[in-house]
């Protein structure tokens, strides 16, 4: 077990800068996720700490040692690929034996650790297949199990279940998450899927194109986005975005429509009046209400848990997520309230946040 | 394809296969024909066999020496080849440049030019080295001449072995040597195979450089059909069983490997 620190790290592939000035400090146990679009750069950091990609600028310390020249074998971390990268010509026992073997551990120790990989992995029964044998699922253990029997410092997996159906995938989320607890080994995870990244991670650094654009706990995430991707990236259906202006204590919209604000956001420095801002409200802030806005439904999604409700409220369209389920045809009007004191307000320019002072 | 054209490119095939089956065919008859009936106009195809040529060319020549050399410069191109080319393909595979491409192109373009083109400088190479008329030499001129096809085929196979498995054995704590021994040449065996017969036919059927570099100690097949068109004059029907008796031995064994073979000349295409 290890800590991980990644310091200034710059990746140029030729002309072009895929991250830029990258850091993240990940403790000894932390189970981090990497997420953001596709093609920001989360692919390449990771193999950048596996000892895959050179080290274009700054460092990585793994255990407070600089890696940078160490090649992987050296570094003591164990990888889950995207498409498991299983050995096809050697069966399942192999494969999860491989390192030990090129380690010249013993066998007595070999045959130990594999058994007992196989055992928390439930693969006892497939130690002598051979990869094409295999579920997808099964591959997908597999390839769990040659990083488990590894014991490493650190593990780092890179979209481990994005090939799986979304029922295992909701299995493995969880199996996963429970193995990283039990072993406390730190690990380093990339995903592009929030769900992930909110449900697994202790932390969560969310990067966009080769920038980290904001990192800390899921739920510190989710409750303060720095900046309007952030906002929007975390939290499924999406928070709602309206653009307004600052008037006394409110935000209004192009229609006249007053947005409410708490108190302390309202004196903000940076809220003068006349100041374009957008507005954002969580779904899930838009409450069944009386004293509130009366809203026009224009579609009804129910998701059995919930009901996902598609709202123009004062000329803007904003989902609703409600816990309960309600009995409102399209076309209809609805009462909600905003939760005030869970809205957040961005500059459009900067995009950044905009906070009560503190 | 409609019927008209399909039977017309069937018969095109067959007239194909048949021109080239012809001169063997050609071959191996006059090979049991005495000299006279060999140069008999119209030719004979109905005679009495007989197997003087064959007698005499085992009384007149080593034919085994002969055959020893080539299977030993065939063997040995072979393995060097192979020992060079398949770490050379592993890099340009898994770990190109920006110039890879541009090598493989280069190295392919050197055998475009005519062998010809460099015989003096070898042959003052070989003399100087005093390598005439050995083996040695005969194995190091087929392995540069085959290497950049080896290098061309084996890549093109090793590309079809997902990089992630290389990069995966390299965090399992494999070096360059185990990943290659341990992990790529199970995948690629087919590949390896196909590059390996193709190795052995071309050495095999060398005759340029055997006959310019060898006189008789290292001197193969091809060498021995030669002697046999030797300065006495013509001797069709004795120079046709040697040329049977050179290249008896490959057909056989591009006979028995041939369905590897079709499969790695097709480059891969076919997984
Ligand atoms: N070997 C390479 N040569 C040149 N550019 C590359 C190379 N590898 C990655 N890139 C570029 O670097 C950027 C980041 O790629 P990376 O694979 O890290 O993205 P990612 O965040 O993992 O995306 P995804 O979610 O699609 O997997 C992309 O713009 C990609 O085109
Ligand atoms: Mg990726």
């Amino acid at each position: 077990m290890a800590a991980v620190t990644i310091k200034s790290v710059r990746k140029v592939f030729g002309p072009v800068e895929v991250l830029h000035s990258v850091n993240v400090d990940i403790a000894d146990g932390e189970f981090v996720i990497l997420v953001g679009p596709s093609g920001c750069g989360k692919t390449t950091l990771l193999r950048m700490i596996a000892g895959l990609e050179d080290i274009s600028d700054g460092e990585i310390l793994i255990d407070g040692r600089r890696v940078n020249d160490i090649p992987p074998k050296a570094r003591d971390v164990a990888m889950v690929f995207q498409n498991y990268a299983l050995y096809p010509h050697m069966t399942v026992s192999q494969n999860m034996s491989f390192a030990l073997r090129l380690a010249h551990a013993n066998a007595a120790e070999i045959t130990a650790r594999v058994t007992k990989a196989a055992q928390i992995l439930g693969l006892e029964t497939l130690l002598e297949r051979f990869p094409r044998q295999l579920s997808g699922g099964q591959r997908q253990r597999v390839a769990m199990g040659r990083a488990l029997v590894r014991d490493p410092q650190v593990f780092l997996f890179d979209e481990p279940l994005s090939n799986l159906d979304a029922k295992l995938r909701m299995q493995m989320r969880a199996e996963i998450k429970e193995l990283q607890q039990r072993l406390k080994t730190t690990t380093v995870y990339v995903t592009h899927d929030q769900i992930e990244a909110m449900t697994m991670a202790d932390k969560i650094v969310i990067m966009r194109s080769g920038h980290v654009e904001q990192l800390g706990s899921p739920l510190a995430l989710y409750d303060r986005p720095e900046n309007l991707f952030v906002a929007g990236f975390l939290g499924s259906p999406a928070m709602n975005f309206i653009s307004g202006t600052v008037a006394d204590g409110a935000v209004v919209s192009a229609s006249g429509m007053r947005w409410p604000l708490p108190a302390a956001l309202a004196a903000a420095k940076g809220m003068a009046p006349g100041r374009r801002v957008v507005y954002g409200v969580r779904p899930e802030h838009l409450r069944l209400g009386d004293n509130g806005f009366s809203a026009r439904v224009l579609v009804v999604e129910p998701t059995g848990s919930e009901t996902q409700v598609l709202l123009d409220l004062g000329g803007e369209k904003l989902t609703a997520a409600f816990r309960e389920r309600i009995p409102v045809g399209v076309g209809e009007a609805l009462p909600v309230d905003i939760d005030t004191a869970s809205v957040h307000v961005f500059d459009p320019e900067t995009e950044k946040r905009i906070s009560p002072a503190a | 394809m409609s019927k008209a054209p399909l039977r017309i490119a069937v018969a095109i095939a067959w007239l194909a296969a048949l021109l080239n089956f012809f001169p063997l065919a050609w071959m191996l008859l006059a090979s049991f024909k005495t000299e006279v009936q060999a140069i008999a106009s119209p030719p004979l195809f109905f005679f009495l066999p007989t197997l003087d040529n064959y007698r005499g060319i085992f009384a007149q020549q080593d034919y085994a020496s002969f055959a020893l050399n080539s299977i030993v410069i065939s063997l040995a191109t072979t393995l060097l080849m192979l020992l060079l080319a398949v770490p050379a393909a592993f890099a340009m595979a898994f770990y190109p440049g920006a110039k890879t491409r541009d090598l493989l192109l280069w190295m392919l373009s050197t055998k475009m030019l005519p062998a010809v083109g460099v015989l003096v400088p070898i042959y003052l190479l070989a003399r100087d080295l005093h390598l005439l008329d050995t083996l040695a030499a005969l194995v190091i001129v087929n392995t540069l001449s085959n290497l950049p096809i080896a290098i061309w085929m084996l890549f093109t196979f090793f590309r079809e072995t997902p990089k992630d498995i290389i990069e995966a054995s390299r965090i399992d704590g494999a070096n360059v040597l185990q990943t290659i021994f341990l992990v790529l040449l199970p995948l690629v065996l087919p590949g390896i195979a196909s590059t390996s017969l193709l190795s052995i036919i071309l050495c095999w059927n060398e005759a340029f450089w055997s006959l310019n570099l060898s006189a008789h100690n290292a001197a193969p097949l091809t060498a021995f059909i030669a002697s046999f068109s030797a300065p006495q004059g013509l001797f069709w029907a004795r120079l046709s069983a040697a040329s049977v008796l050179a290249i008896a031995p490959i057909l056989v064994f591009g006979w028995i490997s041939q369905r590897q073979l079709v499969r790695g000349l097709t480059f891969g295409a076919v997984k």
